[in-house]
């Protein structure tokens, strides 16, 4: 079966640099807002004020559950009208992935947060802090290093996410693989590549976020 | 902003979107069909340490679960039939890629459920004399399974939410649909935002249950 | 009155530990074995390794005269013993074990788990298991309880389904593990009659535990183990009154602090 033939990626092997490229500037900006997102969603949901609990949680629920791809086509579209800029796949996806990681993120907070023992507060109180001085003493230490591997996991997904961008034309590597398999007539080649790259590039992250873990593990 | 919404045009085609939702459905359906067993018979292998097996099913589970969805699919739509000379369709292409990947996620739900099953029990079952299978078939996996249905329900809900991404290789479901429609009638931000209220309304009202069914069973341990 | 169980020089090691050193024992048809000793000297593993829910490092265990496992050359000289699992899980069959957590299986009920092993394993049908269900829940005196979820049923009730479930497969040996060690007190009392009404029935069995009441009123012999070997064997009124050795005194001192006036310990 000589079907296999990778010859033509020595010639263009920079469209998959591009796309790689691509991948992970996404996959940056991406991660930054949304972890910012995240946190501030997640302080809300965890707020003593009902309004904010309430709003925070609209925006949780909403954007959880909603397919990515769904809400990047939205953003896509909408982007033109609120802003009257052209369409910009990168900034349509950025906005659209990062809303969407940010209510995983909030979650993740929330979780971590509401792990912290009722008896912890109380420790804090007794010593006489207030609930700010609470937070950043005695909750959000522990809580911090419980939502690690969550953060990891859900980091990881952010890289796997940004593949959802190739659907409005924004140059990762699915979208630079189409191109290639669409150019040289070699799907086969083009397809196995850049999932290879881009599962290579996973599975190291996931390597280097259980490395990560055991050390902080050990350090308790 | 001065743009004019029109949303009647989009629920004057609300059947055409439905069955696209029926789309949605039946790619769910289909590759949970495939993952239930497979991750099971994943999950086993694993535990069971054979020699070569074993390390086949990490190496499968460890693959298919740090692989992005969208590529699955691509590859299997575009690389897949050219390396083994059939041709397929967007669902089929779809339910091999998601249900394979689904695969690898249920098999490490089902693999923790079992090794939740704490020693005594394997105990009991052996010091009656059942061998390995029968203590499993009859007494360690209805145990594990019950105490992971919640776990798998959230996953099927997610795969609701992942089939949208077959849409891609023009997969006739809702997603697809909205393309079509938004296309034909140049209103993609309602066609979209009907998409994405009926998505919100049936993902979350599935999440909703399925953590109520959660507690049920908890309940009743 | 013929030998049902011989174990000859009987070593188990965990690793490094050594939990068994060279245990020697034989038991007669008929006979209540009560096993003393402190914890980790090895009561446990003992009765582990007659049920081969452990193996043995060395050593033979005999069952109605016929030697487990097989000895083949070894790989220093030294000949070893190879267990094969199809051959256990016959063994296991013919020799019924009590757990000190009950053990019983929560998905199915009183009866279901009798019936289960007697169906799956020696073929019996549906109505046959559920007959000797039944019977063997008349024995524990738990007929009423039988269509209840083990969650359901106090300890000292789950204790006496886990002992019918035992004997539904009319094993030829029952070994208890501290079967009453985690019951409250109050229902200690109706499971060590049961274990006492299978021994007057002449079960042959082998009984580790902490109540030397019992111990001195139903076993034909004590066996108190320490540190892995057994330090003293004899007829309950020997080892209990009168013992022999150092250590066995000094175990008995420790359990025999607080007596009520006129106990015969």
């Amino acid at each position: 079966m000589s079907e296999w033939d990778f010859s033509f990626l020595l010639r263009r092997y920079h469209v998959i640099l591009d796309g790689l490229y691509g991948t992970l500037a996404l996959a940056a900006v991406t991660l930054a807002v949304s972890l910012l997102l995240g946190i501030i969603a997640g302080m809300g949901r965890t707020s003593r004020s009902a309004t904010l609990r309430a709003a925070a949680t609209c925006y949780v629920e909403f954007f959880r559950n909603i397919p990515a791809l769904v809400q990047v086509f939205w953003f896509f579209y909408v982007f033109p009208i609120l802003t009257g800029i052209q369409e910009n796949p990168f900034i349509s996806a950025a906005t659209a992935l990062s809303f969407y990681s940010g209510a995983f993120f909030a979650e993740i907070y929330r979780s971590g947060i509401q792990s912290i023992e009722r008896s912890q507060w109380d420790a804090g109180k007794a010593l006489g802090f207030g609930y700010f001085r609470t937070m950043r003493y005695v909750v959000l230490p522990p809580a911090i290093k419980r939502m690690i591997p969550a953060l990891t996991n859900q980091s990881i997904e952010v890289v796997k996410l940004t593949t959802v961008a190739s659907t409005i034309a924004y140059h990762e590597l699915l979208y630079q693989g189409q191109l290639l398999s669409q150019t040289e007539f070699r799907p086969l080649e083009s397809y196995t590549v850049v999932a290879a790259i881009l599962i290579g590039i996973l599975v190291l992250l996931s390597y280097g976020s259980t490395r990560l873990e055991r050390r902080l593990a050990r350090s308790e | 902003m001065n743009y004019e919404w029109d949303f009647l045009v989009v629920f004057r085609h609300f059947d055409f979107l439905l069955q696209g939702a029926v789309g949605t459905l039946k790619l769910a359906g289909m590759s949970m069909t495939i993952a239930l067993p497979l991750g099971l018979m994943l999950a086993i292998v694993r535990i069971l340490r054979v020699p070569v097996l074993s390390l086949l099913s990490v190496i499968y589970i460890d693959l298919f679960r740090a692989s992005a969805s969208l590529i699955l699919i691509f590859w299997f739509f575009f690389a897949f039939p050219i390396l083994i000379h059939v041709d397929f369709g967007p669902f089929t292409a779809a339910s091999l890629a998601l249900g394979l990947q689904a695969a690898a996620y249920l098999a490490e739900v089902y693999r923790s459920g079992i090794l939740s099953i704490g020693r005594g029990q394997w105990d009991a079952a052996r010091a009656l004399g059942m061998g390995y299978l029968l203590a499993m078939r009859y007494v360690i996996l209805p145990q594990a399974i019950r105490r992971v249905v919640p776990v798998i329900f959230t996953r099927l809900v997610d795969l609701l939410k992942t089939t949208s991404l077959a849409a891609a290789i023009s997969y006739d479901e809702l997603v697809h649909h909205a393309q079509r429609l938004s296309s034909d009638t140049f209103r993609p931000i309602e066609t979209f935002t009907v998409v994405a209220l009926m998505f919100f309304v049936t993902i979350f009202t599935c999440s909703q249950l399925t953590r109520r069914l959660e507690r049920h069973l908890a309940r009743s341990d | 009155m013929d030998e049902v169980l011989r174990i000859e020089n009987l070593h188990k090691r965990f690793g490094d530990l050594e939990v068994l050193k060279g245990i020697n024992l034989s038991v007669e048809k008929g006979e209540t074995v009560v096993i003393l000793g402190a914890s980790g000297s090895g009561k446990s593993t003992l009765l582990r390794c007659l049920n081969f829910l452990e193996i043995p490092t060395e050593g033979r265990i005999h069952l109605e005269g016929r030697e487990i496992g097989a000895i083949r050359p070894g790989f220093n000289g030294k000949p070893r013993i190879v267990y094969r699992e199809a051959e256990l899980a016959k063994l296991r069959a013919k020799v019924g074990m009590v757990f000190q957590q009950f053990n019983l299986f929560p998905h199915m009920t009183a009866e279901q788990n009798v019936m289960i092993a007697p169906m799956k394993i020696r073929g019996k049908s549906s109505a046959e298991a559920r007959d000797l269900a039944i019977r063997n829940l008349e024995k524990v005196d738990l007929v009423d309880k039988a269509k209840e979820y083990p969650s359901r049923l106090s300890g000292g009730q789950q204790q006496r389904v886990a002992i019918a479930r035992a004997l539904a497969m009319e094993p030829t040996v029952m070994l208890f593990d501290e079967a009453t060690s985690a019951l409250d007190p109050e229902l200690v009392g109706e499971v060590l009659l049961t274990i006492r009404k299978l021994s007057e029935e002449g079960m042959t069995m082998l009984v580790v535990t902490h109540e030397l009441g019992f111990a001195y009123n139903v076993a034909h012999h004590v066996v108190f183990l320490h540190d892995g070997l057994i330090h003293e064997d004899g007829p309950p009124d020997q080892v209990l009154r009168q013992p022999c050795k150092a250590r066995t005194r000094e175990f008995l001192k420790g359990h025999l602090l607080f007596q009520l006036p006129n106990s015969p310990l």
